[in-house]
């Protein structure tokens, strides 16, 4: 099976050289097939993210391969869409405008991109709001601009980092089921960063779970055999859920203990 | 504090300053009015000089002449500090080499090239355009400097990854961003590029607001050169009040500007 992306054996450093070097990442292995949405959970500061970025090529790992699809990745990962955990509409463009832009770039004439922009809001549940600008949008309903920005150019691989983190908690859920109706259609490869284990196991199919960081490394790796399709907010009280989620739990605990000691030291420090 | 009262009370401000005016100048609580008239002239004088500055149409000519020097200014001035801001804040070791001498040339006061500017483009328009231009070119420049700087990072990276090409982000990300911090100073450098034509006016030319006050005082026409104040202030007021309604258009995006 041809795998959508596939870190082999990645470290990832920051700072210079010598003992300045923070290494947040340190042999990571992860392979995400195509098709199959992967969730990855850690604490907070472990890298996670930093995973992220590297398969979307905006970081450089300092050791290890990113693969996507099979070819060494160069440069920035252009097969890959990707929803921030910040706003990252452009504010000065009314969410139709972030909509469009996305393919205008590609060389879409402008007529056709807009056409295409309506109908997504309209799939992301923002038919009539085409005219406002970012500001005059919920946090939730900025987040669906976003992900119809990234989804109408039809992307591979889709990488996402604690998309709903920002949101509140009613929000997230009912987030959560537009992403996988969306996902469902089309089923692409998903890279799913949270810290949010149910969000994980409710959205996915792999939930892996990171150590705590510096050198943090992939040391879970959990099957989740939910039926779909699925209902994120009613999936949490089935019994198969629950079972789950004590088992990965019981490993992530660990480690976010861990961290939130690391935490405290250095607070003390 | 409700519209109609804000206006009352700011309607009465004026009242009360020109009557106060009017009677230290009218009555001798301060001394002789006589001298004190010739001082501070009297609100009644100034008011029938700006009327038969209108009524005979002379100001017009003088207010034209300030207009296109101050809208030359900021026009030229602003488009050179957008382009020079741009250029150095998308090469740091360049801005990193010209950052004294940049801030060198902000800290000179601006009068004092008054005179050479006169000596290099004569005693016309231009040498007021050119006093102006300095006053504005640094504040845009610094303005487009810094929105270069701030683009939110999180936007950057996002249109990088949807694909722009650099053209693209800096049509799509980086210009918007910038021209909404000129944006946010236009009422600052548009009142700059006005203080840079009349400066240059009063100090040599022929015609201009500036040229008048500087008539009326070379007369000792107190009369005269409250009354150009007045007019001046009216002037720029005006201008002002033009910029507040371009800023709401241009600015809907942004969260403050919501009326």
């Amino acid at each position: 099976m041809q795998h959508a992306v596939r870190l082999d054996n990645v470290d990832i450093s920051f700072g210079g050289t010598g003992k300045t070097v923070f290494r947040a990442v340190a042999g990571a292995n992860l392979s995400v097939a195509k098709g199959e949405f992967v969730a990855i959970v850690g604490p907070t500061g472990s890298g996670k993210s930093t995973l992220l970025n590297a398969a979307a090529g905006l970081l450089k790992p300092s050791a290890g391969t990113v693969e996507i699809q099979g070819q060494p990745l160069q440069g920035l990962n252009g097969r890959a869409g990707y929803l921030f955990q910040a706003d990252a509409l452009m504010p000065w463009k009314t969410s139709r405008d972030n909509v469009a832009i996305a393919l205008e770039i590609s060389g879409t004439p402008r007529r056709e991109a807009l056409e295409r922009a309506e109908e997504w809001l309209e799939k992301v549940g923002l038919k009539g709001f085409g005219h406002r600008y970012p500001h005059m949008l919920s946090g939730g309903q900025r987040k669906r601009v976003a992900m119809a920005q990234v989804l109408i150019r039809d992307p591979e691989i889709l990488l996402m980092d604690e998309p709903f983190g920002p949101l509140d908690a009613q929000t997230r859920l009912i987030m959560g089921d537009l992403l996988l109706d969306l996902w469902q259609q089309d089923r692409k490869a998903v890279m799913f960063v949270t810290h949010d284990l149910e969000e994980a196991i409710a959205l996915a199919d792999r939930v892996v779970i990171m150590s705590t960081g510096p050198d943090a490394k992939l040391i879970g790796d959990f099957t989740i055999p939910l039926a779909r399709p699925r209902d994120v907010s009613e999936i949490k009280l089935s019994p198969e859920f629950q079972e789950l989620h004590r088992d990965i739990w019981h490993l992530l605990k660990e480690q976010v203990l861990k961290a939130y000691g690391n935490q405290n030291r250095e607070e003390r420090a | 504090m409700s519209r109609t009262v804000l206006t009352t009370l700011q309607i009465l401000v004026a009242v009360v300053a020109v009557a106060l005016w009017w009677v230290i100048t009218q009555t001798s609580i301060l001394g002789d009015p006589a001298r004190i008239q010739f001082f501070f002239s009297t609100p009644a004088d100034v008011f029938w000089q700006i009327v038969a500055w209108f009524r005979s149409g002379e100001i017009w000519r003088h207010l034209w002449i300030t207009l296109v020097e101050a809208a030359l200014a900021f026009v030229i001035g602003a488009v050179a500090a957008m382009i020079a801001g741009f250029w150095l804040a998308r090469r740091p070791r360049l801005a990193a080499v010209f950052d004294p001498y940049v801030k060198a040339a902000n800290a000179l006061p601006r009068v004092v090239l008054a005179p050479i500017f006169t000596l290099w483009f004569g005693l016309g328009i231009w040498s007021k355009v050119a006093l102006g231009f300095t006053l504005v070119f640094f504040i845009v420049f610094f303005n487009v400097y810094q929105g270069v700087k701030e683009v939110n990072r999180t936007v950057l990276q996002n249109a990088r990854m949807l694909g722009m090409t650099e053209r693209q982000l800096l049509r799509h990300v980086y210009l918007p961003s910038a021209l909404s911090w000129v944006f946010s100073s236009l009422h600052v450098s548009i009142g700059f590029a006005v203080v840079g034509a009349v400066v240059g006016e009063y100090l040599g030319s022929s015609a201009g607001l500036g040229y008048l006050i500087a008539q009326a005082e070379g007369m000792f026409d107190i009369a005269g050169v409250f009354a150009g104040m007045f007019v001046l202030s009216a002037f720029v007021l005006l201008i002002d009040w033009g910029v507040t309604l371009v800023e709401r258009k241009l600015l809907v995006w942004q969260p403050d500007n919501n009326h």
